[in-house]
């Protein structure tokens, strides 16, 4: 089963966690042979958004900018057994820190 | 054994069956609800097989079977399932295999709400319908069947899986379980529902069964001991009757704590052993305070809390005199908890009145009042104000 892993890190995060932990987390998500696919996102400053209204007039706006304390930096879809596995690696992963969370979301199976 | 009775004892270990089989836990609750009913037919006429669990788990498959049949988008799993009834399970020809204890884990795992716990745990394990447990949560049985709905529909989807945790997880899991139980205890106790108290009571004694551990055996004991005082308690502690107390569950609830305690501390057998000291004081001022102190002093530590701190300051003022508790009593005033917590402002009405500031009494208690949730407690504190008025 996949699952998506959204990785919030808090505003003023970066206490604890180095690139390293990135790195070492990763290494181990391929090494256990769960990664299916994961990125980490551009800085919020970059973002841009779309929408189209039903006259098919396209909006385009700078921003979202952050209105809440945690902002989307990136996520990872991994493939496991259960929610209890898929759970134990969004605690390891250093998102999870330091005032940071990821939000575990199933992929959705048709 | 009756037909009702068999039926209490296997459908929740009919049911953790099933869903160890199926991994589908609607699945499990259509042919455990089918199985009964066809018992329900035969066995009045036929008379109660001699494996009744047996007899259940044969004929739920069958009509797993059955269903799957009908059912075009679970035919995929046919195949699967009819191996599994072709099969002989070798466990249950000495009766049902108990997975029970994976059932209580699923039903209490921390990604579902914890107000939904305690009610999966009510319909899953105690086999209480949705309107009963409706009943017993005081929620309307739509809103009920709503949160129900919700609950299996993220078990399903979120695939939470049924299992025992490790050992070096129960830590982290264990009080969910334990929290859920004891939730099912409380809402007994504050709506006076001995039935609900008694069915809490009867989780835990299956849990203990399964899952021996010090705090499964606190929680137990603390509910026994909480339960011997049922009859006297539409009055405060120190004015009950303990003559009315249950001397059974006291003496086996005490036995309990005592093991709980063995070799280490856990927060419900530390309240289990405080219980025990009240339960077994002859009575009120000869209650071992100095000990009810140091175990609440162990309590705080392991669990901290506004309430617990409130509870430790009654003790305190029984063990060193009224001045001193009250002085702990308001250094919790700022204390956001217990602003509103009728408990609190009753606690400090009792003291104030112990130490002759009657008009100060007077007002905490009809703060108390004021915030009490149910006619049983407004009509207790009333009672009380009449005391410290001198009214009676």
């Amino acid at each position: 089963m996949k699952y998506m892993l959204m990785i919030y890190a808090a505003a003023d995060q970066q206490a604890n966690c180095t690139v390293e932990d990135w790195i070492a987390y990763e290494k181990e998500m391929k090494d256990a042979g769960v990664l299916v696919s994961g990125h980490s996102l551009a800085d919020l400053v970059t973002a841009t958004t779309v929408q189209v209204g039903q006259d098919g007039r396209r909006t385009v706006t700078d921003g979202p900018f952050a209105e809440t304390r945690e902002v989307l930096g990136g996520y990872d879809v991994i493939d496991v057994p259960d929610l209890d596995a898929a759970l134990e690696w969004a605690a390891k992963c250093p998102g999870s820190r330091d005032g940071g969370a990821v939000v575990v979301r199933p992929i959705a199976e048709f | 054994m009756n037909v009702e009775q068999v039926f209490r004892e296997e459908r929740g270990r009919l049911l953790a069956t099933l869903v160890k089989r199926f991994g589908d836990l609607d699945l499990a609750e259509e042919v455990t609800s089918d199985a009964i009913e066809a018992a329900l037919e035969h066995w009045p006429v036929d008379g109660v097989p001699d494996r009744p669990g047996a007899w259940l788990l044969t004929t739920a498959r069958r009509k797993a079977v059955d269903r799957l049949r009908r059912d075009r988008v679970h035919a995929a799993r046919l195949a699967l399932l009819q191996v599994e009834v072709d099969r002989a399970d070798p466990r249950v020809a000495d009766g049902l295999p108990d997975e029970r204890l994976e059932l209580f884990f699923t039903c209490a795992h921390p990604a579902l709400a914890e107000e939904d716990r305690g009610a999966l745990v009510l319909r899953c394990l105690a086999g209480f319908t949705t309107p009963e447990v409706a009943r017993a949560y005081l929620v309307p049985v739509t809103t009920m069947q709503q949160r129900i709905v919700r609950a299996k529909k993220k078990i399903k989807e979120a695939r939470i899986p049924f299992r025992v945790p490790d050992p070096h997880e129960l830590p982290e899991r264990l009080p969910g379980v334990l929290q859920a139980v004891y939730s099912i205890f409380t809402e007994g106790y504050a709506a006076r529902r001995d039935d609900l108290a008694e069915e809490a009571i009867r989780l835990a004694r299956i849990l203990q069964s399964l899952l021996p551990d010090r705090e499964v055996t606190g929680l137990l004991a603390l509910m026994l001991l909480v339960h011997a005082r049922r009859e006297a308690r539409a009055e405060l502690l120190e004015d009950q009757d303990r003559t009315l107390w249950d001397r059974d569950l006291v003496t086996e609830g005490s036995a309990l704590a005592e093991r709980a305690l063995t070799g280490g501390f856990g927060p419900y057998g530390v309240q289990a052993a405080i219980n025990a000291l009240h339960d077994e004081a002859p009575d009120f001022a000869s209650t071992d305070w100095p000990q009810i102190v140091a175990l609440y002093d162990v309590l705080r530590k392991l669990s901290p809390s506004p309430v617990v701190a409130l509870n430790r300051a009654a003790a305190v003022a029984m063990r060193d005199g009224a001045a001193a508790g009250l002085a702990l009593l308001d250094a919790l005033a700022d204390e956001p908890r217990l602003r509103d917590y009728h408990p609190y402002r009753a606690a400090r009405a009792d003291l104030l009145h112990r130490l002759g500031r009657t008009d100060e009494a007077a007002r905490a208690c009809r703060e108390a009042i004021a915030l009490a949730g149910t006619e049983a407690e407004q009509d207790l504190l009333r009672r009380r104000l009449a005391v410290i008025e001198g009214r009676s």
